[in-house]
């Protein structure tokens, strides 16, 4: 009990505390702090619309808002888990993303059955590829991930920037996004999974397949690190590399392994944004969903049940800031932003909390 | 005769796109060499040329904008020397904080000042910084435009230059170095490693903001969303392949500026995508990490908190 409280304390002191600098630069900007936080809370988590009538949008938008986020958060923390910083989930979200729309694109001649599974792992191994180049990087010739994961991301970005101008666009298409997937690649959304139970669950909210394979994957994330001999070597290369090197673990192997891994979750985000949500690769949809995963992992403590609730708190920072940016005079919806950062800034100083609590108490 | 206009003018576009790598790039180095990795010049680089627009708007002044530009980039730093040297936070998680920070902050206050979120309002001419002509070749105004930049171009030339002293030859660059390569020896020599640390990230934070301030109020008129697209992370990847060294960073900055003026003038002429000339700067730099062309060796306490015993 003790420990849990150890373990919830700091990120819930840094959530506080960021919204406390929130207020007081939505006050700076001549708003109304309360007003503010009302409109984005209740926007993200209400049951109920303006009106008073009941409705799945609020909640329904902030999950798939949170979807991509457990992802890339599972992603950066099970690198971190293996000592590494994985700052090119961007990188690698995107190639996973171009991946399944390729698929969805290229193999329309496959039954659904087996074009939804295919597209699915081509999005995983694409990610899985891209991230394992870091890791080999690192493991071979020992240079940092943190730049090589920089590095790639831009590279990733003006590849399928590339790829997409002048390969799979519709002819004339303004937009830089790809022509659409076959539509039995498409994944179903959660109005198809709750209409059987006679819960009407709209089809137009966006949430889809995605989302349950994501907590699939937090629960897949929690075995294979926990009770996998794999996941137990990543571990302790993690705590340790020398330790585990004695220990008679190959440790260049599990950085590559942990950084290909990582670059698989990263890559379902694709599965979420193309066969589940736009049905096509839209470029540049990512809002930054890699680094977001930064913020997630740091404030769920690497741990799949406080990734899954940091995710749904940034998921509803994103849905309600569109709303802030509506109903306020001069708030925009960048306050999220500034929010989503001073919580990593607060959650990587845990020295300051550390040292303020200890004050306190002595 | 169309082949030296088309260098002449390739040279000023070079000079152009290098002085904002330049001098993010010299930042970095003043914080890396000290030991503190700084990831965040993309964020400080916006900080600064968001400053430097929105205050020479309300003056009328570009030179108080970049006193604003400086005093914001100063104040960035010190988020992240803070958080970083004070508190031991992560080095690349607070500088990515910082990224992300700055990618809303100009935003947000821009919505808030100038009731758009996108940009600020434009700046007459003569609000923009004035361009200087050091040098004026009789009868060649081809080749005058050279020698007729912004006042922060020659600055970026000359901090290249002082860099180099001052991190080689004085007592101050020494201690830096000291504190970045061992600072438990630095320590024990009397020389305090908070404080070196903290003034070398502080003077990147100058700089860095400089660089973005030459983007806003010099080479364009007015602050745009995101304006310095991943320049801080190119300048980032100079100073590695620069070997974490003033000139070798600078000469590096003027390769990567080549690389997107070639780009830029390719565009629509020959068949090579534009997307892979500017993806130069990122692929050499991972070949050079990798020890491929020749080893950059970072500081050794690079990324390193240091706890005092």
């Amino acid at each position: 009990m003790k420990r849990l409280v150890g373990e919830l304390i700091f990120p819930l002191l840094a959530v506080v505390a960021a919204f406390l600098i929130g207020a007081v630069v939505v006050l700076a900007i001549g708003d109304n702090p309360i007003e503010v936080y009302r409109i984005l809370l209740t926007s993200a988590f209400s049951f109920h619309d303006a009106l008073g009538n009941f409705t799945f949008d609020n909640w329904g938008y902030t999950l798939f808002y949170a979807t991509p986020l457990i992802f890339t958060g599972l992603a950066v923390a099970l690198a971190f888990k293996c000592g590494l910083l994985n700052i090119g989930a961007e990188g690698q979200l995107y190639v996973g993303a171009f991946a399944a729309a390729w698929v969805g694109i290229t193999f329309t001649w496959l039954p659904g059955i087996m074009l939804i599974p295919v597209a699915m792992i081509a999005a995983m191994a694409a990610g899985a590829g891209w991230g394992a180049i870091p890791g080999y990087l690192k493991a071979k010739f020992g240079s940092h991930e943190v730049i090589n994961t920089i590095m790639l991301n831009f590279i990733a970005v003006g590849i399928l920037s590339y790829l997409t101008q002048r390969h799979y666009k519709v002819a004339g298409d303004p937009i830089m996004q790809t022509v659409e997937i076959a539509e039995h690649g498409q994944i179903a959304r959660l109005h198809s999974f709750l209409s059987p139970f006679g819960i009407d669950f709209p089809q137009r909210i966006p949430l889809n397949f995605a989302f349950i394979l994501a907590l699939l994957a937090c629960v897949a994330f929690y075995f294979f690190l926990w009770r996998t001999k794999w996941g137990y070597e990543i571990r302790a290369v993690g705590s340790s590399q020398s330790a585990a090197e004695y220990g008679g673990i190959n440790v260049r192997n599990q950085i590559i392994l942990a950084m290909a891994i990582s670059g698989a979750i990263a890559g379902m985000v694709g599965i979420n944004e193309v066969l589940g949500y736009r049905y096509r690769y839209y470029h540049d949809f990512s809002a930054n969903y890699g680094f977001t995963g930064i913020a997630v992992a740091l404030l769920g403590r690497n741990h799949p049940v406080g990734i899954v609730l940091a995710a749904i708190l940034f998921g509803a920072l994103i849905r309600g800031g569109l709303f802030v940016d509506i109903f306020t005079d001069h708030v925009s919806k960048d306050l999220v932003q500034v929010l989503q950062a001073v919580i990593i800034l607060f959650v990587a100083m845990e020295a300051l909390f550390r040292q303020i609590l200890r004050r306190k108490t002595a | 005769m169309l082949g030296d206009i088309l260098n002449i003018t390739l040279i000023a576009s070079v000079i152009r796109l290098s002085t904002p790598l330049v001098l993010a790039s010299l930042g970095g180095l003043y914080s890396e060499r000290g030991g503190v990795i700084n990831i965040a010049l993309e964020g400080i680089m916006l900080a600064g040329a968001f400053t430097a627009a929105a205050v020479t708007y309300f003056t009328a002044s570009p030179w108080i904008g970049l006193m604003g530009a400086m005093m914001a980039g100063v104040a960035v730093a010190a988020i992240h020397g803070v958080a970083t040297i004070r508190y031991r936070a992560d080095q690349v998680v607070s500088g990515t904080a910082i990224n992300i920070l700055f990618f809303g902050v100009p935003a947000l206050l821009s919505g808030a000042l100038f009731d758009s979120t996108g940009a600020t309002p434009q700046l007459p001419r003569e609000q923009v910084l004035p361009d200087v002509l050091v040098f004026d070749p009789a009868g060649s105004p081809m080749l005058a435009s050279i020698f007729n930049q912004k006042p922060i171009v020659y600055f970026a030339v000359a901090a290249v230059a002082a860099t180099w002293y001052v991190l080689g030859y004085t007592s101050f660059g020494l201690r830096l170095r000291a504190v970045g390569e061992n600072p438990e020896a630095a320590d024990t020599a009397g020389v305090s490693v908070f404080r070196m640390r903290f003034t070398g990230v502080l003077i990147s934070g100058a700089l860095a903001a400089l660089g973005g301030a030459y983007l806003s109020i010099g080479q364009n008129s007015l602050f745009t969303r995101n304006m310095t697209a991943g320049r801080g992370f190119i300048a980032l990847a100079a100073l590695i392949f620069g070997k974490w060294n003033p000139v070798g960073a600078f000469l590096a900055c003027v390769l990567f500026g080549l690389a997107e003026a070639v780009a830029i003038r390719m565009q629509g002429t020959v068949n090579i995508p534009n997307q892979f000339i500017q993806l130069i700067p990122y692929v050499l730099t991972m070949v050079v990490l990798a020890g491929l062309i020749r080893r950059a060796s970072p500081p050794r306490a690079l990324g390193v908190p240091y706890v005092k015993e």
